[in-house]
């Protein structure tokens, strides 16, 4: 493979992606005075964290009282006991630091009369665990997201972060089951370079681009997903696959949560309120999966609205004008702008979207990556934090405004976890070629293929097979034949074809390493769902409805190698990291 | 009077033309600008004849359907696909924006896409925006606060964080500054519309502490004062931002400090 030009660099640790959770460990890493790349496929304020809306939830108390122990109870049972509540005690009780961190930083969060942080209510947020809804989620108006990634790469800047900008990521280097940096491809110049670490920071975000409808980017692939996968290492909790309820239909543009959490509310087409019937304490204001399950199931008795009856509709018009205005101008503009439809006038047609990626990257909640079925073997000189990772504090189901938070807590963590670790300026030891001759290989080979397959036809069949047979409602038979299916869509690659050949800005290569990553993510997703025969969660088994404490209260832990995979299992942690609060015992989840 | 001539190089040429393959009768011809730096040939201007049956609503979704169905070799930046992240700034029909928000409908006749004006091309659509990001380095985009309060929040107003309004929304796609004449003459030493908008976003932030410092640094006949009021950035800004109000906003309080 000498015919790449490969550049060599040295660092104490190295972060891979510019998201929140990315930006917020390269500030914690430069302040703590070792030396960190961020390398990023895009420029960081592109990064997908900057379409999160509603906001990041924090027991604040800013708008009446407030407790992290209700925070707690909230997201473990949103979770439908699959989270970890050692590392959910850790995330609850972080949160409000972090978000005052956040506003020390810049964040130009709304106010409240008093000048304070405004929240507002959220799914599944409640006080006096489970005993009416709270005002717990903090807003920057509906550009949370974007207002927190902006704010974080400014810090990035103030701390002299060295960023390695539209590198595409392509492979861990491992030696001996230990992580030693990673190779990554320059798009702006096609040099190849190889980062070396002793910590190296997986932040590359959810693959959400596995599906064919979704709120994600189209740069949600996966890519530190599949590089574990391609190391031998697995992926944990792949079936849990959240869908959001209220995805613009036909576009999947995101509608904020928040909609509902001003006062928005859901109709069938009977111009019934229909989540009362389902829930009928929090309505509108469950948690996703149950939103999203109501919604299909009145779209599949026939309850839809339109003209093919698969959609509904979400009301806001009610609204105050003036609410609208200060704190959902964003989604008016985007239901507008995608559904031609004027918020202060008509309802937003909406449709359960694929949204967010609750499995990924086995991590503990110091960020540290676990390697498999047990939960004290760490990988020495990997972590991952984020989308990417599975800490598990979002188990079965995340929370709205839980993401955001995860974010910047678990980054930190991270952050100060590497500090302990890393001694600045610790010489690399020499690891060989073999490593980079494997990844440049494979490389090579997507690059000069010249098949019969166009990446796009095959990212289409992926997308597809795993919208319909991977979805909101699962039974053996749909999964059977999703299992079967998509590794259709693996074997394609074996004749794919590669239009461009150049090393500068190949987006045509780009996307055929993004399918790549995003089918290995998409077989572990639907052999994860097939093996699991129970429903938690976001993963509704209509063959299996109920919940199963005594063989499922554990997390799938998924092997991939190319279309093999081998599914094992890890116990959920029951207890909590310290003695301020108590470990919850799995409940009937009603709401 | 001078006579500028562009070198050779960098003459644009007529390109590929690529003919519809569906049998669609609702066909639009999409010109596209293309350069791949590492051919040595010239830029060319490519022609696709699109099936506009099959397409969604926005220039994205021709580009995404040419790079799909037609030609997988076409290189341009894109990403959220509803105007939040600010990658696919480009220039369609003659106005800057983003092809993700942009209506293909609101364009007569053939669709004609380039990349953003006056930046150097690193391949086809996507432009160099190296250099506007080192002055959005330069302008500090972080608080500066002397509060030694850390367990709290600061306190702002309802009323001073609305001064923020119309300026932190900002997503630095870049369609404001270059579609400015006075950025494309002096790009090196004129900040340019989307680098004053967020040093104003930090000079109006009530809880910044080096407002007059900020000012200061600006205060500068190259970098704010080559603004000369041609507000054709207001008229780019695909979030409805006003930059030019930013600057004028910056001049007046130079003027009444």
């Amino acid at each position: 493979m000498s015919a790449y030009k490969i550049i060599d660099h040295e660092y104490d640790v190295i972060v891979l992606g510019a998201g929140g959770s990315g930006l917020r460990a390269a500030v914690g890493l430069s302040e703590a005075g070792l030396k960190t790349a961020c390398i990023s496929k895009v420029f960081p304020t592109r990064s997908h964290t900057s379409a999160a809306q509603g906001g990041i939830s924090a027991a604040l108390g800013n708008m009446g009282e407030d407790d992290w122990r209700w925070h707690m109870y909230d997201t473990v049972k949103g979770a439908d006991w699959l989270g970890d509540q050692d590392s959910i005690e850790y995330l609850c009780k972080e949160a409000p630091k972090a978000v005052i961190e956040l506003e020390k930083y810049g964040v130009p969060f709304s106010r409240t009369d008093d000048g304070k942080i405004y929240q507002r209510p959220f799914g599944g947020m409640t006080k006096n665990y489970g005993n009416g809804i709270v005002q717990r989620t903090c807003a920057a108006a509906d550009r949370t997201g974007h207002a927190i990634l902006h704010t974080l790469y400014g810090q990035a800047l103030k701390h002299k972060t060295e960023f390695f900008i539209e590198y595409f990521a392509l492979d861990l280097l491992m030696k001996d089951g230990e992580c030693k940096g990673l190779i990554a491809w320059n798009l702006n110049d096609g040099t190849i370079h190889r980062f070396r670490a002793h910590s190296t920071i997986i932040a590359t975000g959810g693959y959400g681009k596995a599906y064919y409808s979704a709120t994600s980017a189209h740069t949600c692939t996966g890519d530190g997903n599949a590089m574990v996968l391609r190391a031998g290492m697995p992926l944990q909790d792949m079936e849990f696959v959240q869908f959001h309820p209220t995805g613009i239909y036909g576009h999947g543009t995101l509608i904020s949560e928040g909609v509902r959490g001003e006062g928005g509310y859901l109709v069938n087409s009977k111009g019934e309120r229909f989540m009362e019937r389902y829930a009928p304490n929090a309505k509108d204001l469950a948690s996703r999966d149950v939103v999203s399950r109501s919604m299909s199931i009145e779209i599949n008795e026939g309850r839809g609205v339109g003209k093919e009856k698969d959609h509904v509709h979400l009301h806001l018009s009610h609204l105050d004008k003036s609410i609208i205005e200060s704190r959902l101008p964003g989604i008016t503009e985007a239901a507008r702008l995608f559904a031609n439809v004027d918020v202060t006038k008509e309802p937003i047609p909406v449709v359960p979207t694929v949204h967010y990626n609750m499995g990924g990257i086995p991590t503990n909640y110091k960020a540290e990556v676990l390697t498999g079925t047990d939960s004290n073997k760490t990988v020495p000189g990997l972590m991952a934090i984020g989308e990417a990772a599975c800490v598990s504090v979002h188990g079965a189901n995340r929370l709205g405004s839980n993401s955001l938070i995860d974010l910047v807590v678990f980054g930190r963590a991270a952050a100060m976890r590497a500090a302990e670790l890393v001694k600045p300026g610790t010489p690399h030891e020499d690891i060989g070629e073999s490593e980079t001759e494997k990844c440049l290989e494979r490389f090579d080979k997507l690059k000069n293929s010249n098949g019969e397959n166009s990446t796009a036809e095959l990212r289409l069949s992926m997308q597809k097979t795993m919208q319909s047979k991977c979805a909101v409602f699962r039974t053996e038979k749909t999964l059977k034949e999703g299992v079967d299916q998509i590794r259709k869509a693996y074997d394609g690659m074996d004749s794919i074809s590669v239009k461009d050949k150049s090393l500068v800005f190949n987006t045509d290569l780009v996307e055929t390493l993004e399918f790549d990553n995003l089918v290995r993510q998409a077989i572990t997703t639907v052999d994860s769902a097939y093996n699991r025969q129970e429903s938690r969660g976001a993963h509704a088994r209509e063959d299996f409805p109920k919940r199963d404490d005594e063989k499922f209260m554990q997390h799938t832990i998924a092997w991939c190698n190319g279309k093999d995979t081998k599914i094992g299992y890890r116990p959920v942690s029951k207890t909590t990291l310290t003695n301020e609060v108590q470990y919850f015992p799995p409940q009937e989840r009603v709401y | 009077m001078v006579q500028i001539n562009l070198p050779k190089n960098s003459e644009v040429q007529k390109g590929n033309y690529y003919q519809d393959k569906t049998g669609s009768k609702n066909i639009r011809k999409v010109n596209v600008y293309r350069w791949d730096p590492s051919n040595g040939e010239n830029p060319r201007v490519d022609t696709y004849e699109v099936d506009m049956d099959n397409c969604p609503s926005k220039v994205l979704d021709i580009l995404n359907k040419i790079k799909n169905e037609i030609d997988p070799s076409l290189a341009y930046r894109r990403s959220c696909a509803h105007g939040v992240c600010g990658s696919c700034a480009m220039n369609m029909d003659g106005k800057n924006g983003l092809a993700c928000t942009k209506p293909h409908s609101e364009i007569e006749g053939d669709i004609n896409i380039y990349p953003l004006p006056h930046l150097k091309v690193k391949k086809d659509l996507i432009g160099d925006l190296s250099g506007l990001y080192k002055q959005y380095e330069s302008i500090e985009p972080w608080l500066k606060t002397n509060t030694k309060v850390e367990t709290t929040e600061i306190i702002q107003s309802k009323k001073d964080r609305e001064k923020l309004d119309g300026a932190y929304e900002c997503i630095m796609c870049a369609c404001c500054s270059t579609s400015c004449p006075s950025y494309w003459w002096n790009g090196d030493k004129y900040l340019g519309p989307a680098v004053l908008l967020q040093a104003y976003r930090w000079i109006v932030d009530s809880r910044d502490d080096e407002r007059k410092e900020r000012l200061k640094k600006v205060a500068d006949e190259l970098k704010l004062y080559r603004c000369h009021t041609i507000m054709n950035c207001t008229n780019a800004c695909p979030k409805g931002l006003n930059p030019a109000k930013a600057i004028a906003e910056l001049k007046k309080m130079l003027a009444t400090s």
